[in-house]
């Protein structure tokens, strides 16, 4: 375990950034956080969590996939993908940095994704663990541990030092390149603060939530749960919860007109939206029912049914704090998930 | 901090499901933490007993779920209005967006509703429940033993603290008594935004939407923006984009809507509400309503139903498009 005094923790932040462009949780000016680039002088965010999660790094929003340019009758096709640097994503909580995973089986399957590959071979997480879990977190659900996140760099930030441990080969190389800054820490600070976190953990008002009934193989059981109607009556249809979540993949990819060419891009699509996945007979999902079905089967049957149990929902709570109308996962796992239990 | 009560609420909505006056209930339901109230469509007396709330987070405007559920569900609607969502609901009936016989309107009494960021701001995170006390909230949190205390007047909605009406100007009942039209400060900041140079309202409006990440929960909460198929869901329109493209893009979106809803946008604040990324977009709308205001003399959008709204209106006395610009000189 090594260990960084807090006073030098912007001498830390400057010494990662002459290698790689860093990126971490800053505070925005109404409240929220957003991930930044830092540069001299930004503050790391005391935030529990960005609005938005840190997916993005590795599956933006929008993002070119290939340019087409036309001359005459000649169609040119242009390669955008470019060798990308190596970038360190700072202050990834545990919820976040398990959202990877499930991305990764998604996008680094055969047909593996070129471009999220890339990102992802060059991006460096430092993992921090949760002190001041929020009533919305439930991590726990999906076995995850907010005292002991994943990723190359796991750190605990105590009072006056940022506890650090490299976990794979990725990490070790940044922390050599650290060296200067670091000196070796004892285990006790960082065991006493998980300790204090855990007694918050088990105090949290989602604590009891369970996947018992969901998993591959449940389709036909839950499908046509007749609660599916009331809990998604008052749907907006909107795409607030699948943009904030960290586990959402769907994309929709585009053709841009620049007047003499195209630009073939992909932009994130939701399962909410009335035009996802059209197709030549038109739509599969007609109604908003259907389509908030779907979110929820995928994210608690589907998805784990296809990728050996594994559910893609790690229980940041993003949501429950964005949702207009405050429906979430957790009020559809109550509910249909507390049907089956009775 | 509500003078009505969730109990008085409940026995109105049980006594109309036991005539048959009504089929259901539009109303709030119960959430996980206290703030987090959901919509929620309730059919039986029992559905209200077990889940129905009502108290200082039940802001969502209910006007617009009107327009769908006077179309899907049987007999008639009952529908909780606060004085803010008549306006709406006169505005939707002016553009004969749902059919008024399907629904039976009951007047609220409204307080001011609260915003959980400003109580989280004063109360702390980790907020497990919340008791209306009187004019105090009392917050139960993860990381104090005993609950916060809070004036629940500190915690007012941006919305409700500008509160333009305590009026009612639609309902077939009215629970509690009437309020008035009030004077507001409501277009404070838009005078703030309008005293800045170009260049610094440009930064400003430029900071704000390139935060958006085009959920589109402020066109689909508001209702004004009730298309059966928005320009921007009809892959046929040309302007059809699920993302930001670039921050034009995105600052057309914006605009555009807020052109869309002026003169029929009451202000009733749905907009910002839900934003997920807290942009201001209700000033947009009402920098519109204090143009129209300050260009064809006071105008309230859902005031009374079938109004000629200025901008569809014309009279002899209307401005030239010349005044306008004289109006405001180099800025505007």
């Amino acid at each position: 375990m090594l260990k960084c005094s807090l006073d030098k923790l912007q001498a830390l932040f400057a010494k990662i950034a002459e290698n790689a462009k860093l990126y971490l949780p800053i505070d925005n000016s109404d409240g929220t956080a957003s991930y930044g680039e830092w540069s001299e002088g930004t503050a790391w965010s005391n935030a529990l969590n960005t609005t938005k999660s840190p997916k993005d790094f590795f599956f933006p929003q929008t993002e070119d996939l290939m340019k087409f340019k036309t001359e005459g009758k000649n169609i040119e096709v242009i390669d955008v993908r470019r060798e990308c640097e190596d970038f360190v994503i700072f202050g990834v909580r545990a919820c976040d940095v398990k959202s990877f995973d499930i991305l990764d089986r998604v996008f680094l399957t055969e047909p593996r994704d070129s471009y999220y590959a890339m990102k992802r071979a060059h991006g460096i997480i430092v993992s921090v663990a949760c002190q001041k879990p929020a009533e919305t977190c439930f991590c726990g659900t999906f076995g995850i541990d907010a005292t002991e996140p994943a990723g190359d760099v796991t750190a605990w930030k105590s009072e006056d030092a940022l506890y650090l441990r490299a976990n794979t080969e990725k990490g070790s190389a940044l922390l050599d390149k650290l060296a200067d800054l670091l000196e070796e820490g004892s285990d006790e600070a960082v065991t006493a603060q998980k300790e204090k976190t855990k007694k918050i953990l088990d105090k949290l008002p989602l604590k009891e939530l369970t996947t018992d009934a969901f998993g591959g193989g449940k389709t036909k059981e839950l499908f046509d749960d007749p609660a599916w109607d009331a809990l998604s009556a008052t749907c907006l249809g909107c795409g607030t919860c699948t943009f904030v979540c960290p586990t959402c993949q769907c994309y929709d990819i585009k053709d841009f007109n620049t007047g003499n060419g195209v630009v073939r891009y992909r932009c994130w699509d939701s399962c909410m939206y009335s035009e996802f996945t059209r197709m030549a007979h038109g739509n599969n999902r007609l109604t908003q029912k259907e389509r908030f079905r779907q979110r929820f089967m995928h994210k608690l049957v589907y998805f784990p049914e296809n990728n050996d149990g594994m559910f893609s929902c790690v229980g940041c709570g993003r949501c429950l704090a964005k949702c207009p109308i405050s429906m979430n996962i957790v009020k559809v796992m109550k509910k249909i998930g507390g049907n089956k239990g009775e | 901090m509500q003078k009505i009560t969730r109990e008085q609420l409940l026995e109105k909505a049980c006594a109309l499901l036991a005539s048959g006056e009504v089929s259901c209930v539009l109303g709030w339901g119960a959430g996980e933490f206290g703030y987090d109230v959901t919509p929620t469509v309730f059919k039986t007396a029992e559905e209200l007993k077990e889940g129905f709330v009502f108290g200082d987070f039940c802001g969502v405007n209910f006007s617009k779920y009107l327009v769908s559920k006077t179309q899907k569900l049987e007999g008639k609607i009952l529908v909780f209005l606060k004085p803010c969502d008549t306006y709406s609901f006169n505005q939707l009936l002016t553009e004969h967006r749902f059919d008024r016989e399907k629904v039976y309107a009951v007047g609220i009494p409204c307080e001011g509703m609260a915003d959980i960021a400003k109580v989280k701001a004063i109360a702390g995170e980790g907020i497990v429940s919340i008791e209306a006390k009187g004019e105090k909230l009392l917050v139960t949190t993860l990381y104090e033993d005993a609950p916060v205390e809070i004036d629940a007047k500190d915690v007012l909605a941006e919305r409700c603290v500008n509160c333009k009406s305590k009026k009612h100007v639609a309902y077939d009942e009215l629970l509690g008594e009437e309020g008035d039209v009030l004077d507001s400060a409501r277009f404070d900041e838009v005078a703030r935004l309008e005293a800045m140079t170009p260049d610094e309202r440009f930064a400003f409006w430029q900071n704000e939407l390139s935060k958006c990440i085009r959920c589109n929960a402020c066109r689909d909460a508001c209702p004004a923006c009730t298309c059966e198929k928005c320009v921007f869901d009809n892959p046929n329109s040309g302007v059809e984009n699920k993302s930001p493209a670039n921050s034009f893009e995105e600052k057309m979106f914006h605009i555009i809507r807020a052109f869309h809803v002026a003169g029929r946008c009451t202000d009733c604040g749905e907009c910002s509400r839900v934003c997920p990324q807290n942009i201001p977009l209700h000033l947009l709308n009402r920098k519109f309503i204090k143009d129209i205001n300050e260009f064809y003399g006071e105008y309230q959008a859902g005031a009374e139903v079938g109004a000629r709204a200025p901008l569809v209106n014309y009279t002899t006395e209307d401005l030239e498009p010349g005044e306008v610009f004289d109006r405001r000189g180099e800025n505007a």
